[in-house]
């Protein structure tokens, strides 16, 4: 991934800062400049929780080759209270254990690393809330 | 707008050729569609490509391939939407011969994905990058997580998606262009390898090369070239929400509805009317959504309409009788042509051990990443 690039969307990888919409309040994340639901340009900024519940999930046994190493890894659509869905994967769980309907916290991983000499790529993942290790 | 006739078509096999090269691919399906027709000047050229690019590091393959196909001076285009690029490209031909603009237009699909490049991680391109490549997401991926969300809103089966394969390779047993010729049994497509919880091996499209091209005319042109012409009677394109995880219903193919509906208006048909189609089975669960999202079942009963066989060939309206994606092939950026090229071939009555009886009207649905486009095109007998 190009350095600049991966600056760019630190807010949204490492703090989880998304967009409410002043005009209809639609959360939208990662941040956009005009919102899907009704066409307003004005956001306030907003931190999403570090929890949420599990929509949808699969278990990714052939991957792209820099997450082969990786399989199988369970990948899951989140959606935090703030009504943000989010693409993660799920760690520190059996890869059955993941299902929807599952309660998760969101906690700060290393989600890739560029080769031998690329960027350390980090960002959240989410656990079952009974494995959480620090405090949401 | 005029009307629009496909008055030829070309088409290589579909499977691993790894003696031939992109360019070839092309060359090959578009003089097997002008040699038809004795090789009339071509007005323009569409190429629906998802990602020569990627593949085999070629952009720029419209002057490419008009040079190697001994056109130089053509106009041509590249046309993508991911793996709609062909039936994007279909769609950008019809409008140019619709509108007067041109009279002879080749439309051609291809694309080289067995060349060495990292086959998942070129598809995974079609996703959005920022939210949702980045944690590791595939494409078998995706439509895994929209197959659990099917099972959890339907009660859809393993079984019910395991079905959807054996059907198309029992179809494309019967297509000598076939890249699996072979039918499967239900137990082997259910204890196949897991590619992404719940799809298995047997349930995704395979990773292909080939090309499709069709040559477009004027309607009131058409029987210069040809005593069989089909009619192209509607065009419809949308677009939906790019990333999965910001679709409302994660088993509803926004895109594909709203595709079908204005190809349906445009056409002036109603789903009913429909007797043979051809649609992106690029995964099992796709077709179910598919059919769902064409109004060809209710929301959740593609799985029954296909049990009962109706989508089978005998059935009411055999749906991908090619072998679809799955046993066909899917070389990305060639198959809405080749989609189109079926119907064609049905429509004329030359579909052979395929064929649909008497089938006047025909649809194809090409779709791109997740469903975040999809193109309808319906066709008629004239």
């Amino acid at each position: 991934m190009p350095s600049p690039r991966y600056w760019r969307e630190i807010p949204s990888r490492y703090r989880l800062e998304a967009g409410r919409c002043t005009a209809c309040e639609k959360v939208a994340y990662p941040a956009r400049r005009i919102c899907p639901g009704c066409g307003g340009v004005d956001f306030e900024p907003l931190r999403l929780s570090l929890r949420g519940r599990i929509v949808t999930s699969t278990v990714v046994h052939v991957g792209p080759d820099e997450f082969q190493m990786e399989a199988p890894y369970p990948v899951a659509i989140v959606e935090t209270p703030e009504g943000a869905r989010l693409m993660v994967q799920v760690a520190d769980c059996e890869p059955g254990e993941c299902r929807p309907g599952m309660e998760v916290a969101l906690e700060f991983r290393r989600i890739r690393k560029e080769g031998l000499s690329g960027i350390l790529c980090y960002g959240y993942k989410a656990v079952p809330v009974s494995h959480e290790q620090g405090e949401v | 707008m005029r009307d629009v006739a496909i008055v030829a078509t070309g088409m290589t096999p579909f499977g691993e050729l790894w003696q031939i090269s992109l360019r070839d691919l092309f060359v090959e399906a578009a003089r097997e569609a002008l040699d038809a027709v004795d090789r009339p000047s071509l007005d323009g050229i569409y190429i629906g490509n998802m990602s020569g690019g990627q593949f085999v590091g070629q952009e720029h393959l419209g002057p490419l391939m008009a040079d190697h196909l001994g056109v130089a001076g053509v106009p041509a285009t590249r046309v993508e939407s991911a793996c709609a690029s062909g039936g994007a490209a279909l769609r950008a031909g019809f409008f140019e011969v619709a509108s007067g603009a041109s009279d002879l237009v080749l439309v051609a699909g291809v694309e080289k994905m067995n060349d060495g490049a990292d086959v998942t991680g070129v598809l995974a391109t079609a996703a959005d990058q920022e939210s949702e490549v980045y944690h590791g997401i595939t494409f078998p991926g995706l439509y895994a997580m929209i197959a659990r969300a099917h099972m959890e809103a339907y009660g859809t089966t393993e079984g019910d998606l395991a079905i959807i394969s054996v059907k198309n390779h029992r179809h494309g047993a019967l297509n000598p262009k076939a890249q699996f010729r072979q039918e499967v049994t239900l137990e082997q497509v259910m204890t196949s390898s897991m590619v992404s919880e719940p799809l298995r091996l047997l349930h995704c499209s395979p990773v292909s090369d080939g090309a499709a091209a069709v040559l477009l005319c004027p309607l009131d042109r058409a029987r210069e070239f040809t005593d069989k012409p089909v009619k192209i009677r509607g065009s419809g394109f949308a677009t939906a929400a790019m990333a999965l995880a910001d679709r409302v219903d994660l088993t509803a193919l926004e895109a594909v509805s709203l595709s079908a509906a204005r190809a349906y208006r445009a056409a002036g048909v109603t789903p009913s009317d429909i007797q043979v189609a051809e649609v992106h089975d690029c995964f099992s669960i796709a077709e179910l959504c598919v059919l769902e999202a064409l109004c060809f079942a209710k929301p959740g009963g593609a799985a029954e309409l296909t049990r009962a066989g109706e989508t089978t060939l005998g059935g009411r309206v055999p749906v991908n009788t090619s072998g679809g994606l799955k046993a066909k092939g899917h070389p990305v950026g060639a198959t809405g042509v080749a989609q189109a090229i079926e119907i064609v071939e049905q429509l004329r009555g030359e579909a052979g051990a395929r064929q649909v009886q008497g089938a006047t009207l025909g649809l194809t649905q090409n779709m791109g990443g997740s469903g975040a486009s999809s193109v309808v095109h319906i066709f008629e007998r004239v």
